[in-house]
C-alpha cells in the first residue's frame, strides 16, 4: 500500500552551491538526501517519513493527518471552499487541478475539528503537494474560518505550516490573507484561546509572516526550514555565501524565534500535552 | 499589453517625491523620531509625529532615499526587522494618544540579508500586520510607488487604502514571477499584466478604496490638495463607530468574494 506521499525536501547544499531539485513522489524508493540510504516506502510509513539518521521527509496533509488527529475525530470543514481563478492567470486553472489530484483537496490546507490524545482542538494542517502550500485567497478563507469557529465555539487552534509563500497566481489578493488570518488569529486569542504553530519543512515567505509567526508556542520539526526570504534571493542580495544552518528551525530556535524542536514521533505527545496545558482548567489533574 | 509593466516602471523611478518627502510636504511641524527600543534605528523607516489642519498625527513611511549615499543608507527602501518594529511602537503610541496614523508606502520589499533573517524579518512583519489590524485609532494606508509583498502589507491594515495613481502593489516583483514561472525574466512586461497590480487593479478589487491623481506630483498644490484629502478622512473616520470591526471586515471580506465553492 504505498499511499504515502513523502516528498523530497530539495537538499540543503545551499552553502555549497547549486540546490538540487528531486522528483516529488510516485516512486516506490527513496533516498535520504542526508545520510543517502535507500528507504523504501514501506519502512518510511512506518516510521511516519523519518530517516533512521534523523531527517524528516515531508508529509502530504492527508497523511499528517491520519498521523496526528486520533482515530475518527477528524470533522473536516469548509473542504468545499477553493480557488476562483480570480485574475484568469495564464495556466492557473491547470496547476489547480494538477494540484487537486495530487493532493484529494481543493486547496492547500485541510481545516477541521479533531481531538489530539483526547484533547479537543481545531486543526489545519498546509499540504506541500498543492502548490508545495502556498497560499491563496481559498487558502486564508478556510484559515480565517477555521479561527472564527474555533473562536465561535472556544476551541484552541493547532496549525501545521508549509508554504512556499503566498501564491503570485492570485496576485494581491493572497498577500491580503495575510491580513484576514492575522486579524483572525487575533480575535482568537483576544478571547484567552490558545493558538499554536507546528512549522514543517518549508514554512516561508507569507505565511511565515502571518499566522505561521504569531502563535502562542511556536512548535518546529527537526530540520525545517523556516524564513521570510528565500535562500537564493538572500544569497543574491547579499553576495556572500550563507552561514552554516541558515533559515533552519535550529537557526530560528537559537535566534529566539521557535519555542521548541520536536521530533515527529514524539509530536502528538508533545501538542496533548500542551492543550493540555492550556485548558480552562490550567491542566488540572496532569 | 506591457501597459502594466510601463506602470511598474514609473513607479520605481528615482525621480518621484519619496515617502519622507511626502510627510515633509504634508504635515508641518514635523518631528521624526527613531528606534525600535530594541536593538536599532532602521533608516529605511521615517516616521514621526506632524501636524494637519490643527491635529497631531503618527506619520510613517518608507524612505528610499535620493541621491546614491542616502539610497544606500536607507537600504533603497527595504525595511529590516527592526524598521517595522520601530512602526509598531509607533504605532502603539498613537493609539495611547488617541493620534490617528498616516502610512506612505514605498518598497520592492523588506530587506532580505541574513541579519534582517536571523532578526526575524517574518515574525516582525507578523506582528505589524496582526497589531495594526486591530487599532483603536484611525489608519490610513498611502502606496506612493512600490507595494512589494508582505513588506509592504506590513504597513498597509489600514482602515483606507489609497494608491497614487502609478503605484504597484503586487505579491512578487514581474521579473520574480517571471523567471520561476516561465524561467525567464525577460517575460516581466507579461507577469505585470497577469499579476493584475495597477492602482485600477486595486481599485477593482476593493484593496484600495482610491486611486490618487498624480497632478502636479511632488509641488507644493499637490500636497497641500492630498493633505486636505487625508484630513478629510480622517475627521470621518474619527466619528466611525467601530473602526475596529469594519477594519476586520475590509480584510476578511476578499476571501469570501473571490473564492468559490465547488
Ligand atoms: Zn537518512
Amino acid at each position: 500500500m504505498p499511499s504515502l506521499k513523502f516528498l523530497f525536501k530539495p537538499q540543503n547544499e545551499l552553502e555549497k552551491r547549486g540546490r538540487k531539485t528531486a522528483p516529488l513522489y510516485g516512486e516506490p524508493e527513496k533516498t535520504c538526501p542526508n545520510c543517502h540510504r535507500t528507504l523504501t516506502i514501506s519502512t518510511l510509513e512506518k516510521t511516519t517519513g523519518v530517516c533512521s539518521c534523523g531527517y524528516h521527509f515531508r508529509m502530504g496533509a492527508r497523511e499528517r493527518l491520519d498521523f496526528i488527529a486520533d482515530k475518527d475525530s477528524f470533522y473536516e470543514l469548509f473542504a468545499d471552499i477553493a480557488s476562483s481563478d480570480p485574475l484568469s492567470f495564464p495556466g492557473y486553472q491547470e496547476k489547480l487541478r494538477k494540484a487537486e489530484n495530487a493532493s484529494g483537496s481543493k486547496e492547500s490546507v485541510v481545516t477541521g475539528t479533531c481531538t489530539i490524545g483526547g484533547e479537543k482542538c481545531a486543526l489545519f494542517i498546509m499540504d506541500p503537494l498543492f502548490m508545495m502550500g502556498s497560499m491563496g485567497a481559498a487558502t486564508g478563507e478556510k484559515i480565517t474560518r477555521l479561527f472564527e469557529y474555533a473562536t465561535g465555539n472556544d476551541l484552541p487552534v493547532v496549525g501545521f505550516t508549509v508554504s512556499g509563500g503566498a501564491r503570485m497566481q492570485e496576485g494581491m489578493l493572497s498577500l491580503m490573507q495575510m491580513a484576514a488570518t492575522s486579524a483572525a488569529v487575533r480575535r482568537h486569542g483576544s478571547k484567552g484561546l490558545f493558538y499554536l504553530t507546528v512549522l514543517t519543512d518549508p514554512t516561508t515567505g507569507g505565511v511565515t509572516a502571518s499566522f505561521a509567526m504569531e502563535g502562542d508556542i511556536i512548535m518546529a520539526e527537526p530540520g525545517a526550514t523556516v524564513g521570510f526570504a528565500g535562500a537564493r534571493v538572500v544569497e543574491q542580495t547579499t553576495r556572500q555565501p550563507l552561514p552554516k544552518g541558515f533559515q533552519t528551525a535550529e537557526s530560528m530556535l537559537e535566534h529566539g524565534f521557535i519555542d521548541t524542536i520536536v521530533p515527529r514521533k514524539d509530536e502528538k505527545e508533545a501538542i496533548r500535552l500542551l492543550l493540555a496545558l492550556h485548558r480552562r482548567d490550567h491542566g488540572k489533574g496532569l | 499589453m506591457g501597459r502594466a509593466y510601463d506602470i511598474v516602471r514609473i513607479a520605481r523611478s528615482g525621480s518621484r517625491p519619496t515617502g519622507a518627502d511626502y510627510i515633509r510636504g504634508i504635515f508641518s511641524p514635523f518631528i521624526e523620531l527613531h528606534g525600535d527600543r530594541r536593538f536599532a534605528d532602521d533608516p529605511a523607516i521615517f516616521a514621526g509625529i506632524g501636524i494637519l489642519g490643527g491635529q497631531a498625527v503618527t506619520v510613517i513611511a518608507i524612505d528610499k532615499g535620493h541621491d546614491t549615499e542616502e539610497r544606500t543608507r536607507r537600504h533603497f527602501g527595504a525595511p529590516e526587522p527592526e524598521g517595522y518594529r520601530k512602526a509598531l511602537r509607533l504605532m502603539k503610541q498613537a493609539e495611547k494618544f488617541h493620534r490617528p496614523i498616516v502610512t506612505f508606502i514605498d518598497t520592492s520589499g523588506a530587506y532580505c540579508g541574513v541579519d534582517a533573517e536571523e532578526r526575524g524579518q517574518g515574525e516582525a512583519i507578523a506582528e505589524s500586520i496582526m497589531e495594526m489590524i486591530d487599532l483603536d485609532t484611525p489608519t490610513i494606508a498611502i502606496l506612493i510607488g512600490e507595494g512589494g509583498s508582505g513588506g509592504a502589507l506590513a504597513l498597509g491594515a489600514a482602515d483606507r487604502v489609497w494608491m497614487m495613481e502609478n503605484a504597484v502593489y503586487s505579491v512578487i516583483s514581474p521579473e520574480g514571477c517571471a523567471s520561476i514561472l516561465w524561467k525567464d525574466a525577460a517575460k516581466a512586461a507579461d507577469a505585470a499584466d497577469g499579476l493584475r497590480l495597477t492602482a485600477d487593479d486595486a481599485l477593482s478589487f476593493g484593496i484600495a478604496e482610491e486611486v490618487i491623481s498624480e497632478d502636479g506630483l511632488g509641488g507644493k498644490a499637490f500636497y497641500a490638495r492630498l493633505g486636505e484629502k487625508i484630513e478629510r478622512e480622517l475627521r470621518e473616520l474619527a466619528e466611525q463607530k467601530d473602526l475596529r470591526q469594519a477594519r476586520y471586515e475590509r480584510f476578511r471580506s476578499f476571501g469570501r468574494k473571490y473564492t468559490e465553492r465547488r
